[in-house]
């Protein structure tokens, strides 16, 4: 990573960067966001049985996103702070009317319908529930006392049980994990997560019981996919071989033979990692792994150089959520962790999730370009 | 807080962000290794034993899909079973010029330019690596040509599949139904671990009702191939369970009779066991052939049929609406008993058409210069229609719409075949929100003798004449008796559903008037009454087609044909024992005596001279 001073700042290299600049976004966050969605593409095309319309559909909703990016990254952290409430409320309000509409339609129920688009909520209580988590504790002293924490995780549980009950057990686990990641980065001390840890670890078999007959399927075939090699079971086999039998190098761009995932829309959406993999080989997963790094990185270092409380908590967590997005996705795709239906960030087909991503980089942007003089 | 304190707290706090940040880094980090030490074990460690998975060469895991059950008839007669047939497919991916390797088929084999663009579209929705059929039911000749040029055309090849047939071809199409290539729809809708292998789904009739029944679960093999993707070896495998066999209640000798009675008639005929509600008939004519359906039916046949002014497609014993005309003059006598609007002894007196209190238009009957003094037995015996204007102006739309209801007019039967018409039964209820009018007097007259807005199917009636014939024991007709073996316990189902509380000799009134229809001189339907042993109970009905659809494409000599009147005819015999109902329409058949009764008559007869043998 290309370690970046503040003097640079104010020295522009280029004309491009100039404008960039007053656009208040980071360079080096820009340009590997724009290499990962170039990336896209060049995988979607293969993924997606060469049809330009995924493409198509694919550019204008990365357009859009980063569109929103940009117009984030020009709003002054104190707004994201002064409306972190505001938004969080409304996000529920949104999960609430979600909810209650289900109750009409039939099953999965986790859009709503504006007319000229649909929106998912669970999308955006991704980003407002660090925010709120961020900014409550941001209000008292750290490291948490004992009764921030429990207010603080009733303000996490509200969120991921309404999401749950969708049902959306992924969405949930990412919810609840940005949330955690807010009190990591509080200085939640070690000792306190171990007993929460232990405490989850004996809450499992409850969880078990209020899981969905398909959530349970989805672990067990996890636990041994041999067992119904033609249902659940088979995408995880089918995918193993995919990336297995690509190797060292990979079959190439467009060579992919396994990769035919039989549930066709999986292929280009939740399960692409098995694509690239059997394309690319272990040199083009360690390259996307490292890309992925890089990013991660330059969002951590903009978190340490964050100016208040808020800021850092804010920036922190959504750089170890991003984090986690990854791990889900590919830990699921190569079989060490379970199916739970979450993309590959910025690169698996479909528009709300990536949205949202470059949402929530447009914020960290914000919090880099718009420091004021403090003098320490 | 003091000033002092939060400042000190801020560098603490600095501190401890800076450290958790950093302790963040590296669980990334070490999450990140772990991943890649899954990467190296899946790529480089087991590379070799998911490139022979990956490859031809390799155990591949293959659905056994089960056998479709055949369905049998009521007495184990095979309405629709499998038989083996062969087909080219090819798998585009194995093949390097795909338009290339087409031409030369085409030339080698003959095929048509149409089956060659079918296939075309079909490959596109495939998925990759998956087997297409280019020719199906391909006969010993073809079989023979290609065999000797095989080796020059790789990825294609010949399978044997097992293809639905159905024996009886136009007779029994709208009971047993179709099956057909699975489409996109279906494909999202159906279980995808079941259907793994699965070309072919039930689209209409019993093959769709009971999909599931007859589909049987599949089952795979994990099967070692060579290069050439020839199975060597099965390593492992999990047999199919097939389909279940399905025993109907029709009995198709039957139904042959009946559809071969209708003739020339456009029409239908519905008969049900009376104490079972099992269905003994279900015709509709004309019908048509389901077995190209089978094997993709060709655009040109599809069209002709489509645009047939006959509507061989068109379910008419299901779906078919119909004015039900004086076959409904029973139910409206049953309404003015039970409802004691009227007795039986009453005697009107029959001018030949009626008139409303103050109102000038006369409502004519259809024997010009009227029957003269008739009681009710004498009105049905005759079917005269004054009667029953006055009847039905006495008891009103009100009443008889809630009277009606029971017989299950204006409501699906619920038989065990999708896609049926509810029919109608006008109320006031109804015009007001349909029309947004009021109920006009003149309307409950024509209601009175089946005409109007009231619209039945021939299921509905025939239902309706089971229940009278039952006196007031309601039934569900149905079509699958068992599955397995015709002694086996028969499906777990409640068929009585309710009973129509009756007075007795109210109903036994109906009946016996209904037996005069045809065993009295002057019955509308005594010529089928000769030569029986036992009785018939019966009413004609002749039904006014008010108008021919709009769009329907017709001929100029076919003009009078068109708008003569529907025949229709119900029946149940024996009286004293009722065991078969049957409701019979003869669209354009003119008077219900001389054309639906006789239809009605060969069934009974053959059924209960059927009975009698056994």
């Amino acid at each position: 990573m290309k370690t970046e001073t503040r003097s640079e700042q104010f020295h522009p290299p280029s004309l491009i960067g100039n404008i960039l600049r007053k656009l208040h976004i980071d360079i080096p966050l820009f340009i590997g966001l724009l290499l990962i969605s170039i990336l896209s593409f060049v995988i979607l095309y293969s993924a997606g049985s060469q049809e330009m319309d995924v493409l198509v559909r694919q550019a204008a909703r990365v357009g859009l996103a980063f569109l929103l990016m940009t117009a984030l990254a020009h709003v002054d952290p104190y707004q994201f702070k002064r409306y972190s409430a505001m938004l969080f409320g409304f996000g529920i309000m949104l999960l609430v009317a979600v909810l209650i509409m289900g109750q009409f339609g039939k099953g999965a129920q986790r859009w709503l319908d504006l007319g000229v688009f649909r929106f998912q909520p669970s999308e955006m209580i991704k980003i407002t529930t660090p925010m709120m988590i961020a900014w409550y504790l941001a209000e008292h002293a750290l490291p948490p006392r004992p009764k921030q924490l429990l207010i603080a995780s009733v303000l996490i549980i509200i969120p991921t049980l309404l999401i749950a009950k969708q049902p959306d057990l992924g969405t949930a686990l990412l919810v609840a994990s940005s949330g955690a990641a807010v009190l990591f980065f509080a200085g939640l001390s070690w000792k306190f997560m171990l007993a929460i840890c232990t405490t989850l670890a004996g809450l499992t078999p409850i969880l078990w019981h209020f899981m969905r007959p398909y959530q349970r399927d989805r672990v067990l075939t996890f636990l041994n996919p041999e067992a119904d090699p033609l249902g659940r079971g088979y995408h995880i086999i089918q995918s193993k071989i995919a990336i297995g039998s690509g190797g060292i190098y990979g079959k190439g761009w467009l060579g992919s033979t396994q990769s035919e995932l039989d549930f066709l829309p999986e292929s280009s959406t939740d399960f692409i990692f098995a694509v690239f993999a059997e394309e690319f080989g272990l040199f083009g997963c360690v390259g996307l792994l490292s890309l992925y790094l890089l990013i991660i990185s330059r969002c951590l270092y903009i978190a340490s150089q964050a100016q208040d409380t808020y800021s850092r908590l804010l920036a922190s967590s959504l750089a170890f959520t991003f984090f986690v997005y990854v791990f889900v996705n590919i830990g699921m795709v190569i079989g060490v962790l379970p199916v739970v239906g979450v993309p590959l960030p910025l690169i698996s087909y479909g528009g709300t999730s990536i949205v949202t991503l470059l949402a929530g980089f447009g914020i960290l942007m914000s919090i880099h370009t718009h420091k004021k003089f403090i003098p320490h | 807080m003091s000033r002092v304190y939060t400042i000190k707290n801020k560098l603490v706090e600095s501190r401890l962000f800076l450290n958790r940040i950093i302790a963040s880094f590296i669980v990334i980090l070490l999450l990140t290794s772990g991943l890649i030490v899954r990467l190296v074990y899946l790529q480089i460690v087991g590379h070799e034993h998911y490139s022979t998975l990956a490859k031809d060469n390799s155990i591949k895991i293959e659905p056994l899909v089960p056998t479709r059950g055949i369905i049998y008839d009521r007495r184990g007669r095979v309405l629709a079973d499998n038989t083996q047939s062969f087909s080219l497919e090819l798998i585009p991916e194995q093949i390097k010029d795909l338009d290339d390797t087409l031409l030369r088929l085409q030339k080698l084999l003959n095929i048509s330019d149409e089956k060659i663009d079918q296939y075309q579209k079909q490959r596109k929705r495939q998925k990759r690596f998956v087997s297409t059929p280019l020719l199906i039911s391909m006969n010993d000749e073809e079989l023979a040509k290609f065999a000797v040029v095989r080796p020059y055309f790789p990825g294609v090849d010949i399978q044997a599949r097992l293809v639905r047939h159905y024996p009886y071809a136009e007779l029994a199409s709208h009971v047993v139904g179709y099956v057909g290539r699975i489409n996109e729809t279906e494909m999202k809708s159906l279980p995808i671990a079941e259907y793994r292998g699965s070309t072919h789904v039930g689209k209409i009739g019993i093959e769709n009702t009971y999909e599931t029944e007859l589909h049987g679960k599949t089952g795979y093999a994990e099967i070692e191939t060579n290069v050439q993707a020839r199975a060597i070896n099965t390593v492992n495998s999990v047999p199919p369970v097939p389909g279940e066999n399905l025993y109907l209640t029709l009995d198709i000798d039957l139904q042959k009779t009946a559809y071969d009675a209708l003739g020339d008639f456009n029409g239908a005929v519905v008969a049900i066991e009376v104490k079972t509600g099992g269905v003994l008939v279900f015709a509709s004519r004309p019908g048509f052939d389901p077995n190209p359906f089978v094997i993709g039916i060709a655009n040109d046949a599809y069209q002709a049929l489509q645009s047939s002014e006959n509507q061989p497609l068109y379910n008419r014993a299901l779906r078919g609406l119909y004015p039900p005309g004086s076959t409904f003059k029973p139910f409206i006598a049953l309404a003015g008993l039970e409802y004691n609007a009227i007795s039986t002894e009453h005697k009107l007196f029959c001018p030949g058409y009626y008139q409303l209190p103050n109102v000038s238009h006369h409502y004519r009957d259809w024997k010009k210069g009227g029957h003269g003094s008739v009681n009710m037995t004498e009105a049905i015996t005759q079917s005269c229609d004054v009667y029953f204007y006055s009847l039905a102006s006495t008891l009103g739309i009100d009443r008889m719409h809630s009277f009606l209801q029971h017989f299950g007019f204006g409501e699906k039967s619920g038989i065990d075949l999708a896609g049926e018409k509810p029919g109608l039964l006008p109320s006031r209820e109804w015009k007001r929100s349909q029309h947004n009018q009021s109920w006009y007097p003149g309307e409950t007259l024509i209601t009175g003798i089946g005409q109007g807005f009231i619209q039945v199917t021939p299921l509905q009636l025939a239902r309706a004449t089971a229940t009278l014939a039952n006196k007031g024991k309601i039934v569900t007709p149905f079509l699958v008796k068992n599955a397995a073996d015709p002694d086996s316990a028969d499906f777990e189902r409640e068929n009585h559903v309710d009973d129509i509380e009756l007075k007795p000799a109210n109903i036994n009134t109906i009946i016996s008037a209904m037996v005069n229809v045809i065993h009295d001189p002057h019955g509308t339907a005594k010529s089928i009454g000769k030569d029986i042993n036992y009785q018939i109970a019966g009413k004609t009905g002749t039904a006014q087609v008010f108008n021919i659809k709009q769009d329907a494409k017709y001929n100029e000599n076919d003009i009078d044909f068109k708008l003569r009147d529907h025949a229709l005819f119900i029946s149940f015999a024996p009286a004293d024992d009722p065991k078969i109902a049957v409701a019979v329409i003869a669209e354009n058949g003119g008077h219900g005596g001389s054309v639906a009764a006789p239809i009605a008559g060969q069934v009974i007869k053959q059924y209960l001279e059927g009975v009698n043998e056994n």
